[in-house]
């Protein structure tokens, strides 16, 4: 390659920053290391921004019996126990002080009668543990880590998107990337790289996640050779706006039913009673969203189809109060009043349990030198994940992976980079300026999105996963030929080009994953496998790449101890 | 089917036109998903930063019509349809290309400003009525469309000596914060330049999230800078605190 590109050189690089990613940033510059964090967005505004719900912590600020063990067992459950339990323990453990030390860095949560930090009930929580402010805790958890963080002095590189990881033998040294701006090429050497690039949710047509969430950091670490495990497990978050067209798929927070929210057919059915009278609409959410579908796909869906969430009977101040984001977004984009109205709700693709796989303790994923934290990881959320557990889950794993990123920079010599895969890495990136013709990568990316929907959604079965390889397929060769105009000054369409092959490398796993797995547990629902397989309850499927193809084999779901086990004594 | 007409700036550092666009109309859109339509149908490389579309990340700022505006929260019902929409980048920040712009003269903003720091032997107890005034100000998703419209910027370009009212609008958050144990009040006054803001709140009309920029974070900061700088019987007092003491 004849033109020049920048170098920068880290102990650890981060690729990500959200609530992981900065935590790890925080925690790598806590240990003396010299850390780069690389981000497609602007600065403060990674998906963590959508996050309303709140952190899972077992305080007990509000229910004096909450402890980490009734922590630990609800997250197992929700996660149908196919999560790492290690990672479930350690979580349970540590959310706690994490969420202390956001305060000690200056976060504001709401506050309880006692001047303690408030928390909420939430879906599959047995005791109040969502600490929150309103309904924009994400906002407050990336504003706090993006302050720690500027004042502790990490060089963050903005709106630079990473196409390839570089290797050393079998190692990690560095990763090579583009400037979104001018569409220059810049490399970057480290010793330590940790992916906190989040999940997936644009390769779906109706998605919560905002427009960077195309897998990019797990189809990085996949093509260089890492374990990505759970991929089958895609959370279809029950309530997301159905109406208009333009905001199909945008999160209503869980909030609204922990606030007080409840679900009801055309009918005026709270139908919840029919699938888990128990928790009813705090059931969750796998349940829910299968409920409200069922719901709709048996004629008693709203106008735009989907169910009624409806909080009206709550004091119109309180709402506004503790859901203010809700309050605006219905009141603005779709002219409903939520003190008065019901919302029109329904599915949306909004969290991917499975992701890269790696070591409970380090977050050391299955290359050395590569780590992984927050949704771009896998393991603690097994086959559904509960509401609240994502914000505590970036803080803990954060933290750790920062910590043993740090660590190993430390005992490692400084890699080599092989000027062949830059070239590789750069020729892949020119490429489609120099094709003549070829389909425009917006469509595509729209055929793509419509076929994950019906192919690989909430139900699920072999006709149309098998389908959905083969049409993967065709999509890989479409892209392979897409056309790119303009010049390389921030250039979306060309941007896209590129995390198009993102994206289907991740919905292959995702399929793959989903056919191989012939039962139904968590998120995962197979029409044709409607029930738990023994078999299947013990085993988590693990995708690696080996040389052009991508190879699946299951694992043995790591064994709790004795003393853990206990814990679900009772459970029936 | 509707159609609207947008007329979209193209271009970059050196310069630009508008060009314009025939959009169809769909039910409830705004004006991002026209944007969206263009880069699909018409303009695939059309410049536009976006994120969340739905009003949280504050990355799709722009001038529709010359009134700063998030793109995603912009209903094109709510715009005249009888002639062009148009849609341009910030004014006050370098265009880069298109709608984009260069908004990295407010990271370097950010990064002078002291960070939360707790009184030592603080105990981590506050009351909601405590936390009420500072979380107004934490809602902020920095959009910098009130450092867009602040004529003191975007007309008087005294980019060097005044931070604009997202940066009081922080420093009032930590001021106000019932534990923090500084006082940013000379830095306020000297770096940020506050004396140049005349009370125009331009800034509190253009908030997406209904900060009330001006009259909760401003002019608190005023009073302070006042308080401490300007009043005769604080100086008076200091001068003889100063001589009497040891």
């Amino acid at each position: 390659m004849n033109e020049k590109y920048e170098t920068h050189e880290h102990d650890v690089l981060i690729i990500g920053a959200g609530g992981a990613g900065l935590r790890a940033a925080v925690e790598a510059l806590n240990q003396g290391a010299s850390v780069g964090v690389v981000c497609k967005s602007l600065l403060g505004k990674a998906h963590t921004v959508m996050a309303e719900g709140g952190i899972a912590a077992a305080m007990a600020n509000v229910d004096a019996a909450d402890n980490w063990r009734t922590h630990f067992g609800d997250t197992m459950r929700g996660g149908k126990f196919l999560n790492n339990w290690r990672m479930a323990q350690l979580h349970a453990q540590e959310a706690p002080d994490r969420v202390r030390e956001l305060e000690q860095w200056g976060a504001l949560f709401d506050r309880t009668e006692s001047g303690q930090i408030m928390q909420r009930a939430f879906g599959g929580h047995t005791f109040k543990r969502l600490c929150h402010v309103g309904d924009r805790t994400g906002l407050e958890i990336i504003r706090t880590l993006q302050d720690r963080g500027v004042s502790m002095g990490i060089d963050v590189y903005m709106e630079c998107t990473v196409t390839r990881l570089l290797k050393d033998g079998d190692r990690i040294a560095g990763a090579f990337a583009y400037w979104r701006e001018q569409g220059r090429f810049v490399v970057f050497k480290a010793k330590s790289i940790i992916i906190a690039t989040g999940g997936i949710g644009k390769a779906w047509k109706i998605t919560s996640n905002s427009w960077e969430y195309t897998g990019d950091g797990m189809a990085l670490a996949y093509e260089a050779g890492a374990e990505l495990t759970d991929m089958e497990f895609v959370q279809f978050h029950p309530t997301g706006m159905v109406w208009p067209p333009g905001v199909q798929g945008i999160l209503v927070t869980e909030a609204v039913r922990g606030e007080g929210g409840v679900l009801r057919n055309r009918l005026g059915e709270r139908f919840m009673e029919k699938y888990d009278p128990k928790k009813m609409e705090l059931s969750t959410r796998d349940v829910v969203a299968r409920s409200i579908y069922t719901e709709v796909r048996e004629g008693r869906g709203t106008e735009h189809g989907g169910a009624y969430l409806d909080i009206s009977h709550k004091p119109a101040e309180y709402v506004k109060r503790k859901l203010p984001g809700m309050y605006h977004q219905f009141k603005e984009l779709a002219d409903v009043d939520i003190t008065k109205q019901p919302m029109e709700v329904g599915p949306t693709c909004h969290y991917v349990m499975g992701g890269i796989r790696v070591d409970a303790q380090s977050a050391q994923a299955s290359i050395p030198g590569l780590f992984a934290a927050g949704e771009a990881a896998a393991g603690l959320h097994g086959a559904n994940r509960l509401g609240g557990n994502s914000l505590s889950d970036l803080l803990v794993f954060g933290r750790r992976a920062g910590e043993a990123a740090a660590a190993h920079a430390k005992k490692t010599t400084a890699p080599s980079l092989d000027a062949a895969q830059i070239e590789d890495a750069a020729r892949e990136m020119l490429e489609p300026f120099e094709r003549g013709d070829g389909e425009s990568p917006y469509e595509i990316h729209r055929e793509l999105q419509d076929a994950l929907q019906n192919l690989v959604g909430i139900y699920r079965n072999e006709d149309d996963l098998k389908r959905a390889v083969t049409e993967i397929e065709h999509f890989r060769e479409r892209v392979a030929r897409a056309r790119v105009e303009g010049s390389r000054l921030f250039n979306p369409g060309w941007h896209l080009a590129r995390d198009l092959k993102s994206m289907l490398t991740v919905a292959q796993c995702v399929t793959l994953s989903a056919l191989a797995r012939k039962e139904s547990r968590g998120a995962h629902s197979r029409i044709d496998f409607p029930n738990y397989d023994a078999e299947w309850g013990r085993k988590n499927n693990v995708v690696v790449r080996d040389g052009e193809r991508m190879v699946l084999r299951q694992v043995p779901v790591p064994e709790m101890p004795q003393e853990l086990k206990q814990l679900f004594a009772d459970d029936k | 089917m509707a159609e609207a007409i947008l007329a979209v700036f193209r271009g970059n550092h050196a310069g630009g036109k508008e060009v314009e666009y025939r959009v169809p109309i769909a039910p409830g859109m705004v004006v991002l998903d026209a944007l969206h339509y263009i880069q699909g149908h018409l303009a695939p490389d059309l410049a536009v930063r976006w994120n969340c579309k739905a009003g949280r990340c504050g990355s799709c700022s722009a001038e529709v019509n010359g009134r700063p505006r998030l793109t995603c929260k912009t209903r094109m019902d709510s715009l005249a349809q009888d002639k062009p929409i148009t849609v341009s980048p910030m004014k006050t920040f370098p265009v880069i290309k298109d709608l984009v712009t260069d908004v990295s003269w407010n990271y370097q903003v950010n990064k002078k400003i002291p960070a939360f720091s707790p009184r030592p032997g603080v105990e981590w107890k506050m009351f909601q009525a405590d936390v009420d005034r500072a979380q107004e100000f934490r809602k902020c998703i920095e959009c910098f469309l009130c450092q867009d419209v602040c004529h003191v910027l975007r007309d008087h370009q005294k980019q060097e000596q005044y931070a604009g009212p997202r940066f009081f609008v922080r420093v009032a958050g930590l001021e106000m914060h019932p534990l923090d144990g500084l006082s940013r009040t000379k830095g306020v006054k000297e770096r940020m330049g506050i004396g140049f803001c005349n009370i125009t709140k331009c800034c509190s009309e253009v908030c997406p999230e209904g900060i009330r920029i001006t009259d909760n974070a401003i002019i608190p900061l005023k009073e302070r800078v006042v308080d401490e700088f300007y009043d005769p019987l604080v100086w008076i007092a200091r001068k003889i605190g100063k001589s009497g003491g040891s």
